[in-house]
């Protein structure tokens, strides 16, 4: 059976605060011709992911906008995920040998879906390839169906774009993380960021005390600054490059190193990249490399705030979210220009880019002696987040996308 | 206090991105998207990024500037496309024909550097504009002043701003108010003299409120 989610009520008022009264105004006025009007968000995943993540902020808040908004995880068993993975990977353009069996798959699946899901909302949203083939439940000028896509389809494998692109063309639009990541469309391709919650465990406010507490029992020097890069063990992420790039900065500061993610355990890969990541770090006393659990939004969000300079140091990302956190906590950032990073970091203005170790050492260096310069990048790192990367910015875009849908533009 | 015959209106913007077909990686690959993206590229690039940008207010003006800068390295050419002042132009027609006069200008002058590959590539991308009233209105300078320190940050960039190309006229919503509908002209003259190039929206509405105090204390 497929499943409709019950999400615990988010006041919208409580981010007035943060935002300003005229903002929540704003997003009032936009919903107000919208009201009543059903949408259905349908995805893959309950828990787990980006994509439920933001779901699950951003469905209550549009019901505070008395919108009649549902969120629908479709069903599928482990031999439907193992195709959408490979798809994933081969989407992101790793290599894969299509298999006829492997199609069929991921047709039945939808099809069982389309039997169980009620996909009669005025606006449809279906969130990433998974449910892609749903489209095929529209009756033709019954409702608005649109598609967004999470992942970077700018180099995908062939036949599985090929596949997947026969449903997405009969969309009335895609959304995109960012224009490198679209494809050649017959259909209207739009920009939607993804966001974070200025409210959540990883995002609020901390107490000091507690933040004190984490540094304490992590044994880092909050005296003495702090290089911190927040990631799974993963060589895309280039950890090893980021002990590098500190090693460089040692030579002229007496900083700290943290390197922190998700635990290793479960994740084979991530066993050997850790493994290198400690022979790399070869006991320096100065380089902590921190397992945190599969979720610690509050460990995170500590290990953030009480960072000197945020690094981001991937090889290749999607969007690369933890920028956006960092931003927010008024952190500089230095950042590889790789994936939807450029969009959030604007280089000399809301942070550093770098395309090299030694790069990502020298800015870094840079912003340690130019203490002011930093303070104002952070300042302006967390205007431009809160311009364009939170979730009642998220909300204002979907908002603005029915809209246009019901004029018929 | 005087009273106006017609109110003014609060209204706010939203803007949705739409991802084009075009994109460049060369100055010459931009000068022919400058030539032939649609109206609402240019605005979206030009208008629209100023308002989603307010809070830089050194050396970034425009997304045809800051990437001339920040992916071919060329400061001259940026400097004169970040010169280019919205303000001066009631019509996109004109400022796109001033961008693409600047990067010609450029390209013929430095041929070699018009074909030299950028870090990254420029997308060009349209701005899609829904508007929404906020139910609220102003006869009075009081009332517009209430109005004014309320407003989001879109419904301020909306009168400010991009109310310059609707209204066709080298003026914004509020300064056309203040003069057409309460007869304040010097008011409305110094309201339109506020620099959105050297000040952030909130710094811009705290200069705009303070005039109208100023106007206040008068009455």
């Amino acid at each position: 059976m497929s499943e409709t989610l019950a999400l615990t009520r988010i006041p919208l008022d409580d981010y007035a605060e943060l935002l300003g009264a005229g903002e929540i105004e704003e997003l009032r006025a936009l919903a107000k011709p919208l009201r009543g009007r059903s949408i259905q968000m349908v995805n893959s995943t309950a828990v787990g992911g980006g994509v439920a993540e933001i779901l699950m902020r951003l469905v209550p808040l549009a019901e505070e906008l008395d919108l009649n908004i549902k969120w629908e995880v479709m069903t599928g068993g482990e031999d439907f995920f193992e195709v959408t993975k490979s798809f994933h990977n081969a989407l992101h353009g790793a290599p894969y040998h299509a298999k006829q069996k492997d199609f069929e798959i991921f047709l039945a699946y939808n099809e069982r879906n389309r039997a169980t899901l009620p996909l009669d909302a005025e606006f449809m949203v279906i969130h990433d390839p998974q449910p892609a083939a749903l489209i095929d439940a529209r009756k033709a000028g019954s409702n608005h169906w649109v598609w967004r896509c999470h992942i970077d389809l700018s180099h995908p494998h062939r036949g599985v774009w090929d596949f997947l692109e026969a449903f997405v063309s009969r969309y009335d639009g895609a959304m995109f993380s960012s224009p490198e990541f679209s494809r050649q469309l017959p259909i209207p391709q739009y920009l939607f960021y993804p966001a974070i919650d200025p409210l959540s465990e990883k995002n609020c406010d901390l107490d000091p005390v507690f933040i004190a507490q984490i540094l304490a029992r992590y044994r880092i020097d909050p005296l003495r600054p702090v290089l911190t890069q927040i990631s799974r063990f993963d060589r895309l992420k280039d950890p090893v490059g980021v002990i590098r790039a500190y090693r460089i900065v040692k030579r002229y500061f007496d900083c700290q190193l943290v390197l922190a993610g998700g635990s290793a355990s479960d994740d084979p890969e991530g066993a050997v990249v850790l493994k290198e990541v400690l022979r790399e770090a070869d006991n320096d006393p100065d380089i902590r490399v921190i397992e945190l659990p599969a979720w610690a939004p509050l460990e995170v969000n500590a290990l953030q705030r009480a960072s000197t300079i945020v690094i981001q140091k991937s090889l290749r990302e999607g969007f690369g979210l933890t920028v956006s956190e960092a931003l927010w906590k008024k952190k500089p950032v230095v950042a590889s220009a790789v994936g939807g990073i450029p969009i959030q970091i604007i280089h000399k203005h809301t942070g550093m880019l770098a395309h090299s170790v030694e790069g990502t050492a020298y800015q870094i260096r840079f912003l340690l002696s130019h203490p002011e310069i930093a303070a104002k990048l952070g300042e302006h790192g967390h205007q431009h987040v809160k311009e364009s990367f939170l979730i009642t910015q998220k909300l204002k875009r979907y908002l603005t996308l029915f809209l246009t849908m019901a004029r018929g533009s | 206090m005087k009273t106006a015959e017609t109110p003014f209106e609060f209204v706010t913007v939203s803007y949705l991105t739409r991802i084009g077909n075009q994109s460049a990686g060369t100055l010459a690959d931009l000068l022919k998207g400058l030539e032939d993206c649609s109206d609402a590229s240019i605005f979206h690039h030009t208008f629209q990024t100023l308002g989603s940008h307010h809070f830089l207010t050194e050396g970034f003006s425009n997304d045809f500037a800051q990437w001339v800068l920040a992916d071919t390295n060329r400061n001259d050419l940026a400097e004169q496309l970040a010169a280019l002042d919205i303000r001066d132009y009631v019509s996109i027609a004109a400022l796109r024909s001033d961008l693409c006069r600047v990067v010609r200008d450029f390209c013929e002058a430095f041929s070699h550097f018009s074909t030299q590959s950028a870090l990254e590539r420029f997308y060009f991308c349209e701005s899609v504009e829904v508007t929404a009233p906020l139910g609220r209105s102003a006869r009075t300078l009081d009332e517009f002043r209430d109005g004014i320190a309320h407003l989001s940050h879109a419904g301020f960039y909306f009168h400010f701003i991009s109310s310059r190309l609707r209204l066709q006229l080298r003026t914004n919503d509020f300064s056309h108010w203040l003069s057409d509908g309460l007869g304040l002209q010097t008011l409305g003259e110094s309201v339109n003299h506020i620099d959105i190039y050297t000040n952030t929206l909130d710094g811009s509405r705290a200069k705009l409120l303070r005039l109208i105090d100023r106007e206040r204390r008068k009455a």
